[in-house]
């Protein structure tokens, strides 16, 4: 277990360098000043301009530019949005809560979607039932989430008028910033309308979490089709239908256990997946998320915002992995004999 | 463990879904009057500033004029007549140089997180406003810049020569110069009244910049909350010297898209939304009301007078004629706009019912152009305005309805089009020989249409690229504004108005229409009549609860049905 989680941290160092260095080196492949780029400063004063090339280095080589560059992301320094001129490490603090609350209430509909139609199909396998599943697997796949977006504003809150289409909560609702996370601030906050507000938010939430969802959700379909029919067809479970188990024994005690086990590990990948789904989804409903923010600094040209936003949003990305990969290893044994990271 | 945690998810998630229902369910009453106190305006941009001092953006003044704060006095009705707001009466001395303000003594300031006013309203504060704006010494005449641009394009610096305190609840303006436009300023969106005492706290504290950004004033509502790009909440200014808004609480939605703004007018998201697409979906659907205002300003075809052969009256007057008006403003306008009668619009007072209206008439327009020695047609060039405006969203297609009509007399047009500033610059330099523009008012005093426009001064600082310049115009222009009889004003307009109509130096189109779109259950005016939007008398009609109540007995029911299993 050492040398595995010691393998996982080296990795974790490895590929942290690497993506720094490629958010350091943006800033000279941006146009424009490169000290600027690192800091978002475009109006700075001549004492500033000073101060701010004392603190990146810039008149040493280009070595020490890239350990005061990681000097200062290391205390937090992103610099400050071009646009906003605001520091970037509060307006992504302020934002990523938001995208991890939809990723999560995505996950887990896709989960719940996902995984037991996976286990239908697989028990009636090469039967209807199964061809049905998967052919709707195949059609939730390929349809391309920002269609199926504006899709789902058009049919549910346009035509039958049921669920909102943009933003978090109803402004109406005066929710205190504190974590974040929608769900949990309304339950912090003292305001009398806590629990209408609480339900608000279910509404917002609802759309663009199963838009997102769709796309893991068939993927989910079919790993545990996949993993059901492998377990199913395992020695064990013939030995238990001879000692005379039930069909729902048999599926509930053995297969399901031993079939999701399996999964585990892919939900932590899918997790990256849907982050990119949710990013365009942001969009699409107006969700004050990090993917929306991101994107619009790329409307605005945004340099600083650019680069720090992707450091920040691919390292909490492999974060995720390596937590899953722990996880993983804390389930399953067999894993820990692996010493290399994937 | 895992095999645990994965079985009981699904169980967690139910469980935790029954139980907000379940709590959400005993609060429903409460949800609907919160909503219900709450307006929601889906509006298309943020404010640059919180004072209108500072910015003549629509959308500055909208978020702030009318909400925030009050001026002196106020247009009322739909005639756009001066009337008192926080100046309860006023004198104008014979000579119109002397203008005595009696205030109104139970105005009370906004009582915010980040102000406690200790006075009400007074002297002070009217010579605070007026003199941050006036006075480059003021302490706070640089702060935010130093720019006053409707200030600035009014002369103000020019016409007033100070502002006085005469006692506690009066305040006078001595006037270089006679100027009936003067009252008309400063009942505008821009003149508006800040807090002296607030400023006071604001120089002690060192932090002068706030004043435009936590904005202190005595209108219906109070800010609470800003974040750009995102939202404005505005709560209910309870001590409000007039009848109080009847919502507590408004919220400024800021949705610069223009689909994002008409899919959240459909879900409901919003109450009301500025300048709505798709007006005939919204108009099909019986839980959304349509409405618009025309707005003051014009969009016109103009000639230089200056050149050959538009010296020349009949030729003006021919090619007048020769225009389907009625189709350009289908064509371009798509229906949102009303065709212009004159340069000023019917909602002005002061415009004259009787005006005459050249009209639609190429068989006259012919026999017109036969008498001015052209019979056999000529060449001409229309320069159309490069972007769009209210008053003209597509010049070129308008030119080119227009080369249509000209054919059809036989003259033929050759469109001209460079970028804006360029197309500014010849024109003024008079190499047009006709042009395709507009005017947009800064108030709704009469004579901000026809002096910058057409008047010979001028068309000296080039306003007036039509080079026309008639004496007669003139003098009544300088009569008009020299009296403040509202009845003789009117009179010498209307003959302002026959002359232009007479002499054609240009064509007026169409006088574009601000739309706006809300819900059925909001009730009460919001656009008012000369721009602008105010929300101190909207209110929403209470929604049927009945459907409502019958979930809760469901719930209910459902509930006593668990106990039972238990």
């Amino acid at each position: 277990m050492l040398t595995f989680t010691l393998r996982r941290l080296s990795l974790f160092l490895f590929t942290m360098l690497v993506l720094t260095l490629l958010s350091f080196s943006l800033s000279f492949l941006f146009p424009g000043d490169t000290v600027i780029n690192h800091s978002g400063q475009i109006n700075a004063t001549e004492t500033e301009l000073v101060e701010l090339n004392n603190s990146y280095q810039m008149d040493k080589n280009i070595f020490s530019q890239y350990t005061a560059y990681l000097k200062n992301i290391l205390n937090g320094e992103f610099g400050q949005s071009m646009a906003s001129q605001s520091p970037i490490s509060g307006e992504i603090l302020k934002l990523l809560p938001a995208t991890i609350e939809l990723s999560l209430v995505a996950l887990l509909i896709a989960m719940l979607v996902g995984i037991p139609l996976g286990f239908i199909a697989a028990i009636n396998h090469n039967k209807t039932s199964d061809n049905a599943i998967l052919s709707l697997a195949m059609i939730g796949y390929s349809i391309p989430v920002f269609w199926l977006g504006l899709l789902a504003i058009l049919l549910f809150s346009i035509g039958l008028g049921w669920l909102p289409s943009a933003g978090q909560i109803s402004l109406v609702f005066e929710i205190e910033f504190v974590t974040g996370i929608q769900f949990i601030d309304i339950l912090l906050s003292d305001s009398p309308y806590k629990w209408q507000a609480f339900r608000d938010a279910s509404a917002h939430i609802l759309l663009p979490a199963c838009v997102i969802a769709v796309a893991p959700a068939t993927i989910f379909i079919r790993l545990s089709r996949a993993s059901m029919i492998d377990v199913l067809a395992a020695s064990y479970i013939r030995a238990a239908r001879a000692k005379g188990l039930s069909f729902p024994q048999i599926i509930f005690r053995h297969a399901i256990r031993n079939a999701l086990i399996k999964i585990i590990r892919h939900v932590g990948l899918q997790f990256a997946n849907l982050v990119t789904i949710a990013m365009v989804t942001e969009v699409i409903f107006s969700w004050p998320g990090i993917g929306r923010w991101l994107i619009d600094s790329i409307y605005q040209r945004d340099y600083t915002a650019i680069q720090s936003g992707l450091l920040v949003l691919s390292c909490f990305i492999f974060i995720i992995h390596i937590l899953i990969d722990f996880i993983y290893a804390a389930l399953n044994p067999l894993a820990r004999g692996n010493n290399y990271g994937s | 463990m895992a095999v645990l945690t994965m079985k009981f998810k699904p169980m967690l998630f139910l469980m935790i879904i029954a139980f907000s229902c379940l709590l959400s369910g005993c609060n429903e009453g409460n949800k609907l009057s919160l909503s219900e106190r709450t307006i929601i305006y889906c509006s298309e941009g943020s404010p640059e500033t919180f004072n209108p001092q500072l910015s003549i953006s629509g959308t500055t003044t909208d978020a702030t004029s009318k909400q925030i704060y009050n001026s002196l006095i106020a247009y009322k009705g739909k005639s756009n007549t001066l009337g008192p707001s926080l100046a309860k009466s006023w004198h104008v001395t014979r000579d119109g140089k002397k203008i005595t303000f009696y205030l109104r003594q139970d105005v009370s300031f906004h009582d915010t997180s980040y102000f406690t006013p200790t006075r009400l309203f007074n002297a002070d504060d009217v010579i605070f406003s007026f003199n941050r704006v006036l006075d480059k010494g003021h302490s706070f005449h640089s702060v935010s810049g130093g720019q006053y641009p409707f200030f600035e394009s009014v002369k103000f610096d020019e016409l007033v020569e100070k502002v006085e305190k005469i006692n506690e609840f009066t305040v006078r303006f001595i006037l270089k110069r006679n100027d009936s436009s003067f009252l008309a300023n400063l009942a505008t969106d821009y003149a508006v009244i800040l807090s002296e005492e607030y400023g006071k706290q604001l120089v002690l504290k060192n932090t002068q910049h706030d004043i435009d950004i936590l904005p202190i004033g005595t209108g219906p509502f109070k800010l609470k909350d800003y974040r750009v790009g995102s939202l404005i909440r505005f709560y209910r200014h309870d001590s409000y010297w007039q009848e109080k808004a009847k919502v507590e609480q408004l919220v400024y939605d800021i949705s610069p898209s223009k689909t994002s703004r008409l899919t959240k007018l459909l879900a409901q998201e919003c109450d009301v939304s500025s300048y709505p697409i798709a007006h005939e979906k919204i108009a099909e659907r019986n839980d959304l009301i349509l409405e618009s205002i025309t707005s003051l300003n014009v969009g016109y075809f103009g000639f230089n007078t200056n050149k050959e052969p538009f010296n020349n009256k009949k030729v003006r007057q021919a090619i007048s004629l020769a225009i389907n008006k009625n189709a350009l403003i289908e064509t371009v306008y798509q229906g949102q706009a009303v065709r212009a009668k004159s340069i000023l619009p019917e909602t002005s007072w002061a415009y004259d019912s009787k005006t005459p209206e050249l009209g639609y008439d190429p068989v006259r327009a012919k026999r017109l152009l036969d008498d001015a020695g052209y019979g056999q047609g000529f060449t001409m060039d229309i320069w159309a305005m490069p972007l769009q405006r209210a008053y003209n969203p597509n010049a070129i297609t308008m030119a080119k309805l227009i080369q249509a009509d000209l054919k059809k007399i036989g003259v033929k047009v050759k469109i001209i089009s460079y970028e804006w500033s360029t197309f500014l610059r010849r024109l003024t330099r008079g190499e047009h020989q006709s042009f395709l523009l507009g005017w947009t008012a800064d108030h709704p005093d009469p004579d901000n249409f026809f002096t910058p426009m057409l008047s010979c001064s001028s068309s000296d600082k080039g306003s007036n690229v039509t080079f026309w310049c008639n004496q007669e115009y003139d003098q009544l222009l300088q009569k008009a504004l020299k009296t403040t009889n509202m009845s003789k004003r009117k009179s010498y307009y209307a003959k302002a108005m026959v002359i232009i109509n007479e002499e054609m130096p240009l064509l007026p189109i169409a006088h574009s229409k601000r739309f706006q779109a809300r819900g059925a259950d909001v009730q009460g005016d919001i656009l008012e009549h000369f721009g602008g939007i105010s929300f101190v008398n909207v209110a929403k009609k209470a929604v049927i609860i009945n459907s409502e109540e019958k979930n809760i007995k469901v719930l209910s029911q459902s509930l006593t049905a668990d106990k039972v299993k238990n």
